[in-house]
């Protein structure tokens, strides 16, 4: 009989072992996964906030944003050149890259014999491996002589002279401007580009397609009337998530933006971004309101990028929830 | 031309240009890993490794202050940011799958892996470096492990999500607790997927260089020591790059190119775990010569 009774002690005590630890796992694991998703990105941006206070104080939200003077010696500063820099260098990356993107993903899921999609699939994710430092390197060092020498020569003599267009190859090249960074930018975000788009059109159901070829389109029909409409949140989400990663990306732009704080009225023109400013001169910054300025652009890059992959995020997932069903 | 040929010629014009579309791609990718091989191996020196940096303008010297404060940094970060990577992870496929609450933080944990890493730099500088008045390694590591963070949660989530319903309820129909059938039985299905996840995470922030550019700034002498700036291999190129001397170009490159051949392998180790049968050709053709069977 007493042995029973300890047996069954003893199980209980294992029992109560088992749930504290069970309570204590589902506690730990729940405060990371909380850490993670919801702690630091509102530390984060709290963080932003309370650093650039004094910026925000001084020079309010649309004067800031209007502003075009970034002069640390005054002590006056507007963002007007950095963010129209990265509104501009995206978007342009944006307009390169989405046809190729496009292209790459049309070419691996429909088109690609099966032992050559491993190879464009590797290649694509090599170069999303590669980092932003080696693009900013090889640019400035390769790239850039041969903008300044060949092609941008090239475009000034073709097109130079075209009334509207001509206005946007005006001045000297010298490779290190508004069109090497968004080519070199345009080469970055291929990979996730193309890989949210391969994944939509793997999605669309077979069966869709085949009643397509059924009725006697060619393929391109196919893709252009079947694939494309039923996964247009899809491609929609890729392209504004890679211009979210656009807009943070700093590396490469710094070897090649040139760091010149104008507003550029040429693509041969050099220029500045917000991540240019934050890595050039975080360090410099020697006075409490120019460091804080710089929070604020950086504030500013959060709140855009956020809301911009949020928007994305949407999209795709909404793509998913159709197919689900 | 009839109008079925026209329309045959169009879509075959259309497919030719995504064929255009991926030559340009793999162009780009060896243009850019070309020129580091060739520049790379050019100026590759065993003293890159061993000695320490010449005063700037004289000939010479070496990185290794760069290569032991990248080593540091970046296996600081990993033991940082993996464990918590890999806790959020779990919780999102074991606990919260279910909760409406819980996966929208998911998919804000997803936002926060596409967050400008730049960003993390200047969070970092104000919560460890100012009120310490000075740069250091630690907060490098820091920085480089909450941009790790994210990117292991979201893959351990994936990877979870992979395990089949069936081996859990086979578990808990046994009588066992939550936290025996993770540890037992999913974590030990998904071991794989979670190590390939650690892996690529640690190959991208191995390439980082803006988180660190005002965290652990740069530093000419060997230190082991966290609390003193530290450099690291991508800091180094930036400066080395955008420095006047020439010899300090050609360090660059050879640094840039350990530091990609790096990256790049980790990267093809994580794939070849991931998809074992990538390397399937290879065995066949392995096979093929020594005339085996099988295997």
């Amino acid at each position: 009989m007493e042995n029973v009774a300890e047996e069954q002690k003893s199980l209980r005590e294992i029992k109560t072992r088992g749930e504290f630890l069970e309570r204590f796992l589902k506690l730990s694991l729940g405060f990371w996964a909380l850490f993670a998703g919801f702690l630091f990105p509102i530390l984060a941006g709290l963080i932003l906030l309370y650093e650039a206070r004094l910026a925000i104080e001084k020079f309010g939200f649309i004067h800031f944003l209007t502003h075009t003077n970034w002069d640390p010696v005054q002590e006056d500063f507007g963002a007007a050149t950095m963010v129209f820099g990265t509104v501009i260098s995206t978007i342009l990356s944006m307009l390169i890259a989405a046809p190729v993107a496009i292209g790459i993903a049309i070419f691996i899921t429909e088109l690609s014999p099966k032992w050559f999609k491993p190879i464009v699939s590797t290649a694509v994710e090599l170069l999303a491996a590669i980092p932003s430092i080696i693009y900013g390197l090889w640019g400035f060092f390769i790239l850039v002589p041969v903008m300044a020498t060949k092609v941008e020569p090239w475009l000034q003599d073709k097109l130079g002279d075209v009334p509207l267009i001509g206005k946007l190859f005006q001045g000297t090249p010298t490779g290190v401007d508004v069109l090497t960074t968004s080519l070199v930018l345009s080469i970055m975000i291929i990979p996730f580009m193309a890989s949210v788009v391969r994944d939509a059109f793997n999605m669309v159901p077979p069966i869709m397609k085949e009643s397509a070829y059924g009725l006697g389109a060619t393929k391109w029909e196919v893709i252009r009337h079947v694939v494309i409409p039923y996964t247009a949140s899809g491609i929609a989400g890729g392209l504004i998530l890679s211009a979210g990663r656009a807009l943070g990306e700093t590396m490469a732009v710094t070897f090649l933006a040139g760091n010149n704080p104008q507003i550029p009225t040429s693509l041969l023109d050099s220029f500045t971004t917000i991540t240019v400013a934050l890595a050039n001169q975080f360090t410099e910054a020697d006075t409490d309101i120019y460091l804080s300025a710089l929070y604020y652009v950086g504030l500013l890059l959060y709140l855009v990028s956020f809301a911009m992959l949020g928007i994305a995020k949407f999209m795709v997932l909404r793509l998913e929830k159709r197919w689900k069903v | 031309m009839s109008r079925k040929t026209r329309r045959k010629l169009f879509s075959n014009f259309m497919l030719f240009l995504s064929f255009l579309t991926a030559v340009y791609g793999i162009f780009w990718l060896f243009w850019i890993l070309g020129c580091l091989f060739v520049n790379g191996f050019k100026y590759l020196r065993p003293e890159l490794i061993y000695l320490d940096p010449t005063p700037p303008g004289e000939e010479g010297g070496g990185l290794r202050p760069a290569f032991v404060g990248h080593f540091i940094i970046t296996s600081l970060a990993t033991i940082i940011g993996v464990p918590i990577g890999i806790m959020a992870g779990v919780y999102f496929a074991e606990y919260g799958r279910n909760s409406k609450f819980f996966m929208t933080i998911r998919q804000i944990t997803d936002i926060m892996v596409s967050t400008p890493s730049i960003l993390m730099g200047a969070v970092v500088y104000a919560m460890l470096v100012k009120p310490v008045g000075h740069f250091n390694g630690f907060s490098g590591a820091v920085a480089l492990a909450l941009l790790m963070l994210p990117v292991i949660a979201i893959t351990t989530d994936e990877m979870l999500k992979l395990v089949p319903k069936e081996m859990r309820e086979a578990a808990y129909a046994l009588g066992a607790y939550k936290w025996q059938v993770i540890k037992d039985v999913v974590m030990r299905a998904a071991k794989v997927g979670i190590l390939t996840g650690v892996i690529l995470s640690v190959a991208r922030i191995a390439g980082e260089t803006a988180p660190l550019l005002f965290t652990s700034f740069n530093n000419n002498v060997l230190t082991f020591d966290l609390r003193d700036p530290m450099a690291s291999l991508t800091v180094t190129v930036f400066n080395y790059v955008m420095g006047p001397y020439n010899y300090w170009h050609q360090q660059a490159w050879a640094a840039a190119f350990i530091l990609t051949m790096g990256v790049l392998l980790l990267s093809i180790l994580a794939k070849v775990l991931l998809h074992r049968n990538l390397l399937e050709p290879l065995f066949y053709i392995v096979r093929s010569i020594t005339g085996k069977k099988g295997g």
